[in-house]
């Protein structure tokens, strides 16, 4: 039985777990071009890379629980937050929902069967592996694991005795997966769109990764040649960052945040397109503003990516250069207001069905909007001066990519969950282990903004006493927000091994993807569907 | 799984990798003009040693190579299967004639001392040793992208003698070239940049 040629799951229909290709066993995996494997991959990677980088974070705060406490040397210490943040910004956040999400479900999305180039998918994947292998064996290599912070800022990445350049390359590898995503993802959105699948048909979620892979694209080599070139300083001493020969470390940090800070557009822009998802099917109304919440995204792209000097208003760069960066800065907060004013409204007066999904999306609105207000208030000039490099920092910018991205993360494996392993989890559990987590976020980050205000610089590895209490609430918070992730991923793996068989569309969503069965078949769609109508036009 | 042929599609692919490709270029051409501003008299000193008849060969001998890669592209849009192989062969030669040249002149720099990071060449002005160290940066990565050109057109070459490129199927040799030309483009300005702007 079809229905605009989708099959409608009556009867079964094996799915793409038990497709028979050419390969068995592990291979059937890691030789598959099938968009769902491949999700599925980038999946169990990350989640593995995230426990990692957690458990380096856990270290950190256990180590600043009380002035003087002595859990490891410095040098240690320098590692430790290098790698949490090497591992969590390359390796966890800035693929995990494109690459996961985006892999599995734009081109469902748009009633495609596959991505545009699925062996181009593939090579990614390997790109990736690779990458991640090399970052982790530049640890017991050369000079040991890297201490530079993850932004390997000249001259100190130069100079430092530990394993730079094998760090930095692991690092451009990532680079060239993330590039070939970017590839797939925009060519999959422009030449795969099912019939009568316009843009403005399309889910926000396709163009949040719409926008994404652009930033990807365009980005990224920035970055590449940057860690490039360290590499060449230091095997070859060129001297383009060096200031003894001539170099400016200045035009390194440039170079740096070119990349870097639209890299923050690649984390969230894809988690706002899974807010964007789940708000209009669990308040059962149609979006707000459709086409306001997909220009913002493209808005967010473009200006973002030309805000990157607010990085840098203490180095030394022009008057000028910081009024305009400062500007644009404010500039930016524009179309990400314009996303929270829309999922605000699309709330309102409807009728709202609390369920986990939506748990974690409104938690998103609530700790993205703090961490976008604190990082307008660092963007003014003269506010910057005091707080740049201090906790505050920290605070706001994990306000942003835990509180924004790492809740949309958990909102896109909530919502969607059922339909990848076609098992549903258990709600109640999944709804304490959110508020264990949320009150955990928050005590663990909060008091990183007092303590910047009051002057605590970051990266330290001691402090004085009087900065201790608030120290320590921020350590007992990492505690509870463990507690959080330990029973939220608890659950998860509960429902794979006996939870209750999912619907093929357990939250009523209007999405092509809840129109076929769960988990999906190997192509998708028997016959490709044409689209009649939008997204969020819920009967 | 079903395969499917999207020309377009193939091409967009490739136009954006090239436009990646565009921006990591860029990123070096980025520090050249923030640095030429910087030390303008460094670099202009700097660019009369090196060898402009060796350069313009190697222009030269480029541009020659991109017009054999379209005529390969051509011909065997034709259906001329052997001169398609025979302009590949020829373009493949010339990547590796561009490479020798840019071997002899990396080599006579080198024998004069002038090097990254040589005693000769950290004796001389700031501005000279960063023409020096962008001058071997940019042409070394540069000379990297020619010979992963040249590694990827000997495998259409083989693609192409096993007829698995043909009248029929000619995309993946069409975005070789877009790869070759882009490399020449590069090419097209570091020449100036390095070589005639004095």
């Amino acid at each position: 039985m079809t229905k605009n040629g989708v099959l409608e799951g009556t009867h079964p229909i094996a799915s793409f777990y038990q497709h028979q290709g050419k390969y068995r066993g592990i291979f059937a995996w890691i030789l598959s071009t099938d968009h769902k494997r491949i999700g599925l991959l980038y999946f169990s990677l990350i989640l593995l890379f995230f426990s990692v980088a957690v458990f380096f974070g856990f270290l950190m705060r256990l180590k600043l629980i009380a002035p003087g406490f002595n859990l490891m040397k410095p040098q240690m210490y320098n590692s430790i937050f290098t790698l949490h943040g090497i591992i969590m910004i390359f390796l966890v956040v800035i693929p995990a929902i494109p690459t996961i999400f985006g892999n599995f479900f734009l081109p469902i999305q748009i009633g495609a069967r596959d991505v545009a180039f699925p062996r181009i998918n593939l090579l990614s994947w390997w790109l990736y592996i690779s990458g991640a292998t090399i970052v982790f064996l530049s640890l017991f290599t050369g000079g040991g694991p890297i201490d530079t912070g993850w932004t390997f800022y000249a001259p100190y990445s130069l100079r430092t005795t530990v394993n730079v350049p094998l760090a930095v390359f692991g690092v451009f590898v990532l680079g060239m997966s993330s590039i070939l995503t970017g590839v797939n993802l925009v060519t999959t959105t422009h030449r795969l769109r099912a019939p009568g699948m316009t843009w403005f048909r399309l889910p926000l979620f396709v163009w949040g990764i719409y926008a994404t892979a652009w930033v990807q694209i365009l980005a990224t080599p920035v970055i590449g040649i940057t860690l490039v070139l360290i590499m060449i300083e230091r095997y070859f001493g060129v001297g383009v960052f060096d200031p003894a020969k001539g170099g400016d470390p200045i035009l390194y940090q440039h170079l740096f945040w070119i990349y870097s800070h639209p890299a923050v557009y690649i984390i969230i822009l894809p988690a706002m397109g899974v807010i964007s998802e789940v708000i209009p099917v669990f308040a059962r109304k149609r979006i707000f503003g459709y086409k306001a919440i997909a220009f913002s995204s493209i808005a967010i792209a473009s200006v973002g990516s030309l805000v990157w000097g607010h990085h840098m208003f203490v180095s030394g760069q022009s008057d000028l250069a910081n009024l305009i960066f400062s500007l644009l800065t404010f500039l930016v907060a524009v179309p990400s207001a314009v996303k929270v004013f829309n999922w605000v409204a699309t709330l309102y007066k409807g009728s709202i069905e609390l369920k986990p999904p939506l748990l974690f999306a409104l938690t998103f609105i609530f700790l993205f909007s703090i961490g976008g207000l604190t990082g307008l208030i660092q963007g003014a000039l003269a506010v910057n001066m005091h707080l740049h490099d201090t906790y505050w920092v920290v605070g706001h910018f994990h306000y942003i990519i835990f509180g924004g991205m790492g809740f949309g993360f958990l909102a896109a494996i909530h919502y969607w969950f059922p339909k990848m392993f076609g098992k549903m989890y258990n709600w109640k559990r999944a709804a304490w282990g959110w508020l264990i987590l949320f009150i955990g976020f928050n005590v663990l980050y909060f008091p990183m903004l007092i303590l910047g205000w009051e002057g605590m610089p970051r990266r330290y590895y001691d402090y004085p006493p009087q900065f201790h209490t608030l120290h320590l609430i921020s350590t007992i918070g990492s505690w509870i927000l463990i507690a959080g992730l330990i029973l939220i991923f608890y659950n998860l793996f509960q429902a794979l091994r006996k939870g209750p068989r999912a619907e093929d569309n357990p939250w009523g969503g209007a999405t092509l993807e809840w129109q076929i069965p769960s988990p999906p078949p190997t192509e998708n769609f028997e016959n490709i569907p044409t689209v009649e109508k939008g997204p969020y036009e819920f009967q | 799984m079903e395969t499917h042929q999207d020309y377009t599609g193939s091409k967009i692919g490739m136009w954006l990798f090239l436009l990646s490709e565009i921006l990591l270029f860029g990123g070096l051409f980025l520090l050249y003009s923030s640095y030429r501003y910087k030390n303008p008299l460094d670099f202009h000193l700097a660019a009369w040693e090196l060898n402009r008849v060796l350069g313009t060969i190697n222009t030269l001998i480029l541009i020659t190579s991109s017009l054999f890669m379209a005529l390969s592209i051509f011909s065997i849009q034709k259906g001329n299967r052997k001169l398609s192989i025979l302009f590949l062969l020829g373009t493949i030669f010339l990547g590796l004639l561009f490479l020798s040249v840019k071997y002899v002149e990396w080599t006579a720099k080198i024998e004069h001392g002038l090097y990254p990071n040589s005693p000769r060449l950290l004796g001389r002005s700031k501005g000279e040793v960063l023409f020096f160290g962008l001058y071997y940066s940019m042409t070394g990565l540069h000379g990297l992208h020619v010979l992963v050109g040249i590694s990827i057109l000997s495998v259409m070459l083989v693609l192409m003698i096993k007829g698995k490129i043909n009248q029929n199927r000619f995309v993946p040799l069409e975005n070789s070239g877009l790869y070759w030309h882009l490399v020449d483009i590069i090419w097209i300005f570091l020449f100036p940049l390095f070589y005639l702007i004095t």
